[in-house]
């Protein structure tokens, strides 16, 4: 290949573009890869078939009801990656679950986003996030 | 203190059009010790929660739950279950301290 000028000059400013880039994660965004892998073993996710309801303000981290659905789906995850143990919970459906449809009331210990898994019956990932500003952090 | 008086409270609909879908809203008192709150002696208060919880239905499964620190204090929950035919949902609760508490609601097909 036969560098020109100007192509010389591109890869020059498309390599100093490269390098302004935040190094993407450093090591808390490692560790929350890592509790996602952990159910979707590194799998892509895709959003759309899961939803979650969550109040973007909550007054009371003890108690934030969140609610989260997916039809197809075959479990569902919870996580609050900012608490001190953020798998929240896990709901396994079973063949009389009826809309995959699951409300509770969880802790939540500051502001976060709050992230829902789930796992498809065709093996696939879905994924939904919802933050939510806590005024008063829950004892978790 | 490891004994918890925890009492589940259920609302189940007594009847329902066969493969219709109900809603179950279900709740059982219990503290949730997380095991990271320091108690008034300064010490950390060991962790003692229900960490899961199953409900069946004539012996299928309807919802399974595996349960960490950060639900709240009297775990509530509310899901849908089909129901096929007449029978009984069973609901449990696993306790940290091996205890199981058990309780159970019939429905009827009209």
């Amino acid at each position: 290949m036969r560098l020109s000028r100007r192509r010389t000059l591109t890869l020059g400013m498309a390599g100093a573009a490269i390098a302004m880039l935040p190094v993407p994660g450093g090591a808390d965004a490692a560790q929350d890869d890592d509790l996602i892998a952990r159910f979707t073993g590194g799998a892509e996710t895709v959003s759309g078939p899961l939803t979650m309801d969550a109040p973007s303000v909550a007054e009371n981290g003890a108690s934030v009801t969140i609610s989260v659905e997916c039809p197809g789906a075959v479990s569902i995850r919870v996580l609050a990656l900012a608490n001190p143990t953020p798998v929240i919970c896990t709901f396994t459906f079973g063949p009389l679950s009826g809309s995959h449809r699951v409300s509770t009331r969880i802790r939540l210990a500051e502001s976060q986003e709050v992230i829902a898994l789930a796992r498809m019956e065709d093996g696939s990932f879905a994924e939904a996030r919802a933050h939510v500003s806590v005024t008063l952090g829950g004892c978790t | 203190m490891n004994e918890i008086d925890a009492r589940p409270r259920l609302r189940v609909p007594s009847q329902a059009a066969r493969d219709e879908v109900v809603q179950i809203r279900a709740l059982i008192t219990h503290p949730m010790e997380n095991g990271s709150r320091v108690g008034p002696d300064g010490a950390v208060v060991p962790r003692h929660i229900i960490h899961r919880f199953l409900c069946t239905f004539n012996d299928q499964k309807v919802l399974d739950m595996d349960i960490g620190p950060s639900i709240s204090a009297n775990p509530y929950l509310e899901f849908d279950a089909r129901v096929p035919a007449s029978g009984r949902f069973y609901f449990e609760w696993y306790d940290d301290n091996g205890a199981i508490y058990r309780e159970s609601a019939s429905i009827e097909v009209t």
